[in-house]
């Protein structure tokens, strides 16, 4: 299949490149990047006059929620949704049922998602086994399976000392370990941010405290160590200052934050809404401005969509008791460029945090352009604007924080390995 | 959007203190007050809500509570229902919107929701039709309005007015949903100094950003205040990590008449019930003269007649 | 239909002149607030009543409660006298159909059983939609059902009835 993507505004990050002109695609890869190349006679033409034409997003944390959790969701139902927001790589991290602990669950995910239309799936292998936080799993047999790094997801990791053990091995052979901070004990029955809004509303709280005392540990580890560490989900002012620093003396630490924690915060709860039942909880607006900066100053390396698809029955419950988590893949680009559009960011710095940056720490190809990558590309209206819905959504995850919110910024043309994998109904 | 008020300002629900108008909450004592006599009369009925049924759903147990939502029921005239629902693991989740959904059908016209998690009567008002009107009795640590109304009640009564007063309220505020619907209510009011007195361990995060001043040391918190509101002290929470124990908690939180003594000599005292005698109140203050604990059961009843008069009247929203 | 009503307190005074010769000494004087304890206030100067007056707030027996919802302003009843066995005048300022005697009658019940009740209004406009008949009225007359009849006080107390 060839492809003639014609006149568009290609914003490719890594390249630094941010112009109009066409984009041309044989065989999965870019052929040709504003001249087209010789005897090039496209099967398919698309117009993206008016449209930005950018890598394909990649995204950290998609839960598919295969095995274990179909009746909240389909692989084929997420790995639509993911394409449909423009997603093209993601990383799928292993609390699934059982837990992705497992060369043979891992190799069957990537065979299921293989024969599949939709983004390249990447698995994270459980560090632990059964995410228990006690042995570690096979985590060089996981990678040849095909796990890029290892996680225990939003499971506990009581035991520092298996945290250490863990690094020591990770280290020893090259793997990523990728972490969220958050102490158990301190974070302990809280469902929302330690701060006035859950004094006041009577919910339980997890203070900054759970994600910097954990931090502390971490990094203090790493250090030791010198394992390869990425930092998800962050979610406070202190624990992003930590991280700056930590970068600053030189460790080789990456993080990311979910888009949900770029534009909402611990006010959002008032009204015991589940949806904003978050892990982490939404903090304080210092903690989102904080947040909202270092993306801006580069502290922070990538932005993710943390999907989580929670059926209506586990969010049709008091807060408390409800599950959190929201789905996000269709709101990662729309969310990102809302950002872009409050703080003055241009969209080629933007971007990167969704496409370029990701790739690298996923370690992966794709998110950009140049001649000879693989065609992996979104093509979106900039402009387009549409409503957050449950009609609107592709994904089974109808819980989102933003049902009802007006968006700006749709998908229209998703190209995975030179496959038009998602096109937006006209 | 308010949950609480229709579009033209008037009650709808009562889920919270928080953010109710003061006018609503002055209506609410006044009826309260014009209820008063009804308890004295030979029939202790007024025929208000004649046919309508009142679901008392108490999703956590409590008979005190339940009791006096109850008598206020009776003595309006409403068809009262009472369901106690363990909250099992298997009956929770989607179980409360099918017991509500239930109940509906079979038309009842308010609930009265008691639940151990925060937001409850929330959730279950944000679900009902527009005929139902809710009654939060009591959400995990987040509300139980009709308690801080009578509160408020029992307090004008014995002192006329807000707008002079000092208040404090003593104890474990962190778990206590008391204790906010109280805050909420006496700021509204205009209480000029509301007081939090406690140990660390037993107040919550910012809860200056209420608009209370924090005292932890007892004594200081207690000189010159007009009333002193004592809250009761789970069990659970009396050894552990929030406190060493009853014993040391008594000597340096109980309410004793030497430390009564450092408030204003005409200070009145309460307590929501049920108290532990000897761990948040000396028996000698309990039952002392300055103590006006159980007249504020009797005017929940009136406070609690009022709330539902005033919603079950009038179109529905 | 006349354009104004005669003046509210020579019909009070014509009030009395009626009830005066039938009013014993141990009656009790019931008026129904707001309008009707004004007159019942009158009533119970100009005939020299010894017992206490009443006042009744009928807001928590009205019939239409459910459609327009409690009134916000509910004054408590004041009864203070023993009402069992005992003989009650209830007054009120405007008869019309009937059904703020009838709550309350049922009031009153609640606070125990009277030996006999006799009414008392300033104005029977007619329209009647329950078996009810006052024993004493000051002026009977017709009004369409689409106007009103209202006892108004001044700050001076002077009483004036209006159409509207």
């Amino acid at each position: 299949m060839k492809i003639h993507i014609r006149n568009g505004r290609i914003i490719d990050p890594m390249n630094a490149r941010d112009q109009i002109g066409d984009l041309y695609i044989a065989a999965g890869k870019i052929v040709g990047n504003g001249q087209a190349p010789a005897d090039f006679h496209a099967n398919r033409t698309l117009d993206a006059s008016g449209l930005v034409v950018c890598p394909g997003l990649v995204d950290l944390s998609v839960r598919l929620r295969e095995p274990g959790y179909e009746y909240r969701a389909t692989l084929e139902s997420e790995m639509l949704a993911a394409a449909a927001g423009g997603i093209t790589s993601l990383a799928c991290p292993p609390d699934t049922d059982p837990p992705l602990d497992e060369p043979g669950l891992v190799e069957m995910l990537k065979f299921r998602a293989k024969n599949l239309p939709g983004p390249r799936v990447y698995p994270i292998g459980a560090l632990t086994q059964k995410l228990e936080g006690r042995a570690l799993t096979e985590m060089a047999e996981l990678t040849e399976a095909g796990c890029r790094a290892f996680t225990q997801a939003d499971a506990p990791l009581t035991d520092t000392l298996v945290l250490l053990r863990a690094m020591e091995y990770a280290a020893t052979f090259g793997f990523s370990l990728w972490l969220r901070p958050q102490d158990v004990a301190l974070a302990r029955e809280g469902v929302a941010h330690d701060g006035a809004v859950a004094s006041r509303l009577g919910l339980a709280g997890i203070p900054a405290l759970a994600e910097t005392v954990a931090l502390a540990t971490i990094l203090q580890l790493a250090r030791e160590t010198g394992a390869r560490i990425h930092l998800a989900r962050l979610s406070t002012r202190e624990g992003i200052a930590m991280v700056r620093a930590a970068k600053a003396q030189g460790l080789a630490i990456s993080c990311d934050v979910a888009a949900t924690h770029v534009h909402l915060s611990e006010n959002d709860l008032v009204g015991f809404d589940a949806h904003m039942h978050l892990v982490p909880p939404l903090r304080s607006l210092r903690d989102r401005d904080a947040i909202r900066e270092a993306l801006r100053d580069g502290s922070i390396d990538a932005l993710c969509s943390d999907h989580t698809p929670v059926d209506e029955d586990a969010k049709q419950v008091p807060f408390g008791e409800s599950e959190a988590g929201a789905s996000g893949v269709e709101l990662l680009l729309p969310l990102t460029l809302k950002w872009a559009r409050e703080m003055g960011v241009p969209l080629l710095q933007a971007l990167d945090l969704v496409t370029w940056k990701p790739a690298q720490v996923l370690g992966v190809p794709g998110g950009h352009l140049s001649v000879g990558a693989c065609a992996d590309i979104c093509i979106f209206d900039e402009a387009a604007e549409w409503v957050v819905t449950p009609q609107a959504l592709a994904s089974q995850g109808d819980n989102t924080p933003f049902l009802g919110h007006p968006m700006q910024g749709r998908v229209r043309y998703t190209v995975i390995d030179g496959h038009i994998d998602f096109e937006a109904p006209r | 959007m308010n949950l609480q008020l229709t579009e033209d300002g008037r009650l709808r629900h009562l889920l919270t203190l928080d953010g109710l108008p003061r006018a609503i909450i002055t209506q609410i004592l006044d009826t309260a007050e014009s209820f008063m006599d009804v308890g004295a009369r030979e029939v202790k009925k007024v025929p208000l809500l004649r046919g309508k049924s009142i679901f008392n759903l108490f999703f956590e147990p409590s008979t005190r509570t339940r009791t006096t939502f109850e008598i206020a029921a009776k003595r309006l005239s409403a068809d009262v229902v009472n369901l106690n629902i363990a909250t099992s693991s298997q009956t929770k989740g989607e179980a409360i919107l099918d017991t509500v959904d239930n109940l509906a059908a079979m038309h009842a016209d308010m609930f009265i929701v008691r639940h151990a998690q925060s937001g409850a009567a929330h959730f279950i008002a944000r679900h009902v039709a527009p005929h139902i009107s809710v009654v939060n009795a009591g959400d995990g640590r987040h509300a139980h309005p009709t308690q801080g109304l009578l509160d408020m009640f029992t307090i004008r009564r014995y002192k006329g007015a807000f707008h002079n007063l000092t208040v404090a309220i003593v104890g474990d505020v962190l778990h206590s949903r008391v204790a906010r619907s109280q805050i909420h209510a006496l700021t509204t009011l205009g209480v000029p100094e509301v007081r939090v007195i406690g140990p660390k361990t037993l107040l919550p995060t910012g809860v200056e950003q209420m608009g209370v001043k924090v005292f932890h040391d007892m004594e200081a918190g207690l000189r010159g205040c007009d009333v002193v509101i004592m809250l009761r002290l789970q069990n659970e929470r009396m050894k552990g990590a929030l406190l060493p124990s009853a014993q040391e908690y008594f000597k340096f939180f109980g309410l004793t008449p030497e430390k009564l003594a450092l408030a204003g000599p005409g200070a009145i005292v309460m307590h929501p019930g049920p108290m532990n005698r000897g761990v948040e109140i000396a028996s000698e203050v309990a039952d002392g003269p300055q103590s006006v604990i159980l007249p504020q059961v009797t005017y929940g009843i009136a406070v609690r007649m009022a709330v539902m008069a005033m919603l079950a009247g009038g179109p529905s929203a | 239909m006349p354009a104004s009503l005669p003046d509210a307190n020579t019909l009070i005074a014509r009030l009395a002149d009626a009830i005066a010769p039938t009013l014993t000494p141990d009656t009790f004087i019931v008026g129904i607030h707001t309008g009707g304890a004004w007159v019942a206030e009158r009533l119970h100067a100009l005939l020299g009543c010894r017992q206490p007056l009443g006042v009744l707030d009928i807001s928590f027996y009205r019939d239409d409660f459910s459609r327009i919802g409690l009134h916000p302003q509910v004054k408590p009843s004041s009864l203070p006298f023993e009402l069992e066995g005992g003989t009650i005048l209830l007054v009120d300022d405007v008869l019309h159909s009937g059904r703020t005697v009838r709550a309350a009658m049922n009031e009153l019940f609640d606070y125990g059983r009277p030996a006999s009740i006799r009414l008392a209004v300033l104005v029977d406009r007619g329209g009647r939609e329950l078996p009810i008949r006052p024993d004493f009225v000051g002026l009977t007359v017709d009004i369409p059902e689409h106007q009103n009849v209202n006892l108004s006080r001044l700050d001076d107390g002077h009483l004036t009835l209006s159409i509207a």
